[in-house]
């Protein structure tokens, strides 16, 4: 019965195994979307669930799998790179607010240049991914850097091959900054790129050692990937026409002016923001939610979890290279849960 | 005369042909190997300082702090057991209608075509049939997903195997087990496909190995879970999709347990494909 | 159904010779043998049916998928070399090109390696070094795709753009062909993929053969040593013929995962959508564009046409499967037997 024996062994395996799934402890919240903040939403899951025993399991499947999945009901709450619209959100009758901030940095990869020589305006960039300016001795390049000596080598353009949060921040600047790109390319999570050179890396890793690999690339990356990984960055000039450098501080500057009162539904990009030292190329994270819950206990949880990241988390934030939110945001994006989510009978859950 | 010389021309040309073609098959042996104690290599280089007791014993820590992989591992184990636990025999069972009683009617070469194509299906794919039809509906992302797309993945592998493996066993022999009075049902499973075990078996590692590293189809279905969770009916923590966002993250401590999760995983197949071969060891069935 | 041997499809041969055995076997003994039997055979066909049915099901889901991208697109998709998810227009040549290249660079290098190590594993390495050989191959099939990708982009590449010049002036140089061999030495693009395909296909393709081969009747091989054949005349005129049918089923499971192969490919193809007449320029395959766009696609039309790409991989599978179907009833008739 050689066969049977084996038929059998497997049906025993299997009752055993889905007997043994059945003692387990259930994880109360989950949530799912945007790659970009996945690393500080695990950290503070973790610490929140030391502290209070309750569980958030984030993962990162995408922007567009985080606003699929809290439209189809899913999860608890989803997550995006990109803000919703004010009439998508009230079409599928969703809460968005921004969570936490970074900013996206150009690194290249040029023999003799150290990180921070080289000097780009929006133009230069623009034009170096429209691919219009091809070589980095080009003239244009070499009057934005006075003295910097920049070899006679072909520029490679590298950016994301998956659609990503970070490629919509960064062509949201190009398209914001350049009417050309505008027209010819847009502004969206992937893109058809321009440029007869480009090249798509997976993730902020592929970007990253496309460009430590290849001669005369440039292409852009999370803050915290250009840190950790020492690349060499460039300066970009702001809107004021100052020429600033990657950082917290420049960051936050750019924050800081950033006017969410008067932004419905919290649609704000920080692409392009005014001041001295603002980074022109910031951007938020969005959490979404459905204005009425079926399970007004849960969603509290999830409310309350958020709650004790804006207060608490901080400086746990600030050291994974992100950006907490401004208090006065805060305040604005509370009162906003109070307004608008709501239980099925139309109690207020906040 | 010339006969005599054109035949030891011809006698030495066979040889050297022989020695040749058996000379670059001792080398493209080398090759294969080659590429496995590369690959392998770099696997212990970067992942061997990381393995030690933490490593299965802690949980996957937030970046930055210290810990292991714990819940993966058992996530990956239980759904990839389950997976071919659920597979396998509705594989086995439809592989044997193909070889055995499939040379009448519209049922075997339909199955055995779609089969086949669905051998090439990408794996995303199979991850969003099982999220149509089942996360959807249930509102959740679950263990019990995951166990299904990797189920789903198992069984055009197995189903092409058993059916090759049945076909290569001589007729003589079941046409041995009938003369000595055996009904159909223990030709099979007694002679048949014991014959065939060997194969079968490889067909069934095979399965195993691809869907341990499968991303794609439990990125919709089982989802991950950065906690320890062994409810089927929750997502599930598994090795290939902590190993993705682990890599892809600039985080130094997350791309060391990477490392090690890929030595694991590679390890674990190995070390399964030793045990089964061994547990399974017969004489090999000479005819 | 009077006779045991009657119920056996594929064995008529032997229906003469059984008959009068089976009469010699008490009557209830037999009618309960024939109920197990008839039970055995529709449980098989359940089983066969209900896996129909999933995977009918999963092509019914794609096709109901795409439908949108399909209307919008018609068949102008499979020509389009277009793709633009800001104005939305979509079309599947670079794709499908990047596919049907990386898979035939694949079976180009896996198939000859592959027999290669299945014959040295039956017929040539000494018997006590078989197994751990035949673990080592298979082994090669135990390695993660998303390893094949993070060691091919971190390792392979760059080990592989030091080669690139070389090949680009060896095999460069050649007219017409050379083409195929220009570029800047990124490491990474189509070639690259294929390579790594290769690799990924070797154990499963070597695998099966070695199995296959294995199963040849010792009476076969001996008599064609005996009338003086070499070890490769048997290997290749008897048990390559004898193995034919489980041979190309071997080839197909790698090419199967060689088509579909998504994480490997992603990391390392360069993920652009342009045609290239280079090889070593970045291009773009189905699996790999599914899975770098699909999270993030957001409209309608976008994920419908990624779902059409799923499609249409489905459709070059077909394609190749009846293409490889016709192979075999070709060497079939060239031998004077059908099989």
């Amino acid at each position: 019965m050689y066969f049977f024996a084996f038929l059998e062994r497997f049906a025993l395996l299997l009752i055993a195994v889905a007997v043994a799934s059945h003692s387990a402890l259930a994880v109360d919240i989950t949530g799912a979307g945007a790659t970009f903040p996945y690393p500080i939403y695990a950290k503070w899951a973790d610490a929140y669930k030391q502290k209070t025993g309750i569980g958030l399991n984030y993962q990162s499947i995408g922007s567009g799998g985080g606003i699929k999945q809290i439209v189809s009901k899913t999860v608890d709450f989803g997550a995006s790179d990109a803000p919703l619209k004010l009439e998508q959100l009230e079409k599928d009758s969703l809460v968005q607010f921004p969570m936490v901030m970074g900013g996206v940095v150009l690194v290249v990869n040029i023999d003799g240049v150290a990180p921070g020589q080289i000097k780009l305006t929006p133009k230069l960039l623009a034009d170096i991914y429209l691919g219009k300016i091809s070589k980095w001795n080009d003239p244009q390049i070499a009057s934005a850097n006075g003295g910097l000596k920049l070899p006679d080598q072909a520029i490679t353009v590298v950016h994301r091959s998956d659609g990503s949060g970070t490629t919509f921040i960064f062509t949201n600047y190009l398209a914001k900054v350049s009417p050309e790109w505008k027209d010819k390319v847009g502004n969206a999570p992937s893109v058809s790129w321009p440029a007869p050179s480009s090249s798509g890396g997976k993730g902020n890793e592929g970007v990253a050692s496309f460009v430590q690999r290849i001669k005369g690339a440039v292409g852009y990356v999370e803050y915290a990937y250009a840190k950790q990984n020492k690349m060499t960055y460039t300066l970009l000039q702001n809107r004021d026409g100052n020429f600033v450098s990657p950082n917290d501080k420049s960051f936050q500057a750019a924050a800081a002016s950033a006017d969410w009162k008067n932004a419905p539904g919290f649609y704000e990009i920080l692409t392009d923001e005014p001041g001295k030292n603002s980074w022109p190329i910031t951007g938020a994270t969005f959490i979404l939610m459905h204005k009425i819950q079926a399970d007004p206990a849960k969603a509290k949880e999830v409310l309350k979890f958020f709650e004790w990241a804006y207060k608490d988390g901080d400086a746990m934030a600030l050291q994974l290279d992100y950006i907490p939110m401004p208090d006065d945001v805060v305040t604005l994006v509370q009162s906003a849960w109070k307004s608008q989510i709501k239980d099925s009978s139309g109690k207020s859950i906040w | 005369m010339s006969a005599s010389i054109a035949f030891m021309d011809l006698y030495s040309r066979r040889l050297w042909i022989n020695r040749f073609n058996l000379a670059v098959s001792l080398l493209t042996m080398l090759i294969g190997l080659f590429w496995l104690g590369w690959i392998l290599l770099t696997l212990f280089e970067a992942g061997f300082r990381t393995l030690g007791p933490a490593l299965f014993f802690t949980m996957t820590p937030p970046p930055g702090a210290s810990g292991g992989l714990s819940n993966a591992i058992a996530g990956s184990l239980i759904m990839a057991a389950m997976g071919t636990l659920i597979g396998t025999p509705i594989g086995m069972m439809a592989g044997i209608y193909l070889a055995e009683f499939g040379s009448r009617g519209w049922l075997a070469p339909v199955t055995r075509f779609i089969n086949d194509i669905l051998l090439s299906a990408p794996s995303i794919v199979v991850g969003l049939f099982v999220y149509e039809v089942y996360v959807i509906h249930t509102r959740h992302f679950s263990a019990w997903a995951g166990t299904m797309a990797l189920a789903l993945i198992v069984i055009p592998v197995v189903i092409r195997t058993t059916e090759n493996m049945l076909r290569l066993v001589p007729d003589s022999l079941r046409e041995a087990a009938a003369a000595l009075g055996a009904p159909q049902w223990k030709v099979i499973t007694l002679v048949t496909v014991r014959a065939a075990k060997a194969g079968i078996l490889t067909g069934i590692l095979l399965a195993v190995a691809r869907i341990s590293g499968e991303t794609a189809p439990l990125l919709f279905t089982a989802l991950n879970n950065q906690f320890w969770s062994l409810d089927m009916n929750q997502p599930m923590a598994n090795l290939p999709v902590v190993i993705f966002q682990f890599a892809m993250s600039p985080y130094e401590n997350w791309q060391h347990l990477a490392w090690a999760g890929a030595l694991i995983i590679t390890l674990g197949v190995l070390v399964l494909n030793i045990l089964a071969r061994v547990f399974f060891r017969n004489k090999s069935p000479t005819y | 159904m009077s006779s045991v041997a009657d119920t056996m499809d594929g064995l008529s041969r032997s229906d003469a010779g059984i008959s009068p055995v089976s009469k010699t076997i008490p009557d209830a003994n037999l009618r309960s043998q024939h109920r197990l039997d008839l039970l055995f055979r529709l449980a098989t066909r359940f089983f066969a049916f209900l896996v129909l049915l999933l995977l009918a099901g999963i092509i019914v889901s794609l096709v109901a998928g795409s439908l949108p991208a399909l209307r919008a697109f018609g068949p102008g998709f499979l020509t389009s070399a277009q793709w633009n998810p800001v104005t939305e227009q979509f079309g599947a040549l670079v794709p499908i090109a990047g596919t049907l290249l990386t898979s035939f660079i694949a079976l180009l290098i896996g198939i000859p390696v592959s027999f290669g190590i299945a014959l040295f594993l039956t017929e040539l390495s000494p018997i006590w070094m078989r197994r751990p050989l035949g673990t080592a191959i298979e082994l090669l099939a135990a390695i993660p795709s998303i390893i094949y990708g993070m060691w091919g982009l971190f390792v392979f590449a760059p080990a592989f753009a030091q080669l690139q010049p070389w090949l680009t002036a060896t095999l460069g140089a050649i007219p017409l062909a050379g083409m195929l061999f220009q570029g800047p030495p990124m490491g990474i693009g189509v070639l690259t993929a294929g390579i790594i395909l290769a690799i990924m296909v070797i154990p499963f393709i070597a695998a099966v053969m070695r199995d296959v081969f294995e199963v040849v009747p010792s009476v076969l091989k001996e008599s064609a040593y005996a009338l003086g054949s070499t070890t490769w005349e048997v290997v290749w005129n008897v048990v390559l013929p004898y193995t034919r049918v489980g041979v190309v089923g071997g080839v197909m499971l790698g090419l199967g995962r060689a088509l579909g192969e998504t994480m490997a490919v992603t990391f390392v193809i360069g993920n652009a959508h342009k045609l290239n007449a280079s090889l070593m320029m970045p291009g773009n395959s189905i699996a790999s564009a599914l899975a770098n766009e699909f999270t993030e696609a957001v409209g309608d039309l976008y994920s419908s046409a990624l779902i059409e790409l799923g499609l249409i991989l489905f459709l070059i599978t077909f394609v190749v499967l009846a293409l490889s179907k016709m192979l075999l009833l070709r060497l079939g008739r060239m031998e004077g037997q059908k099989t």
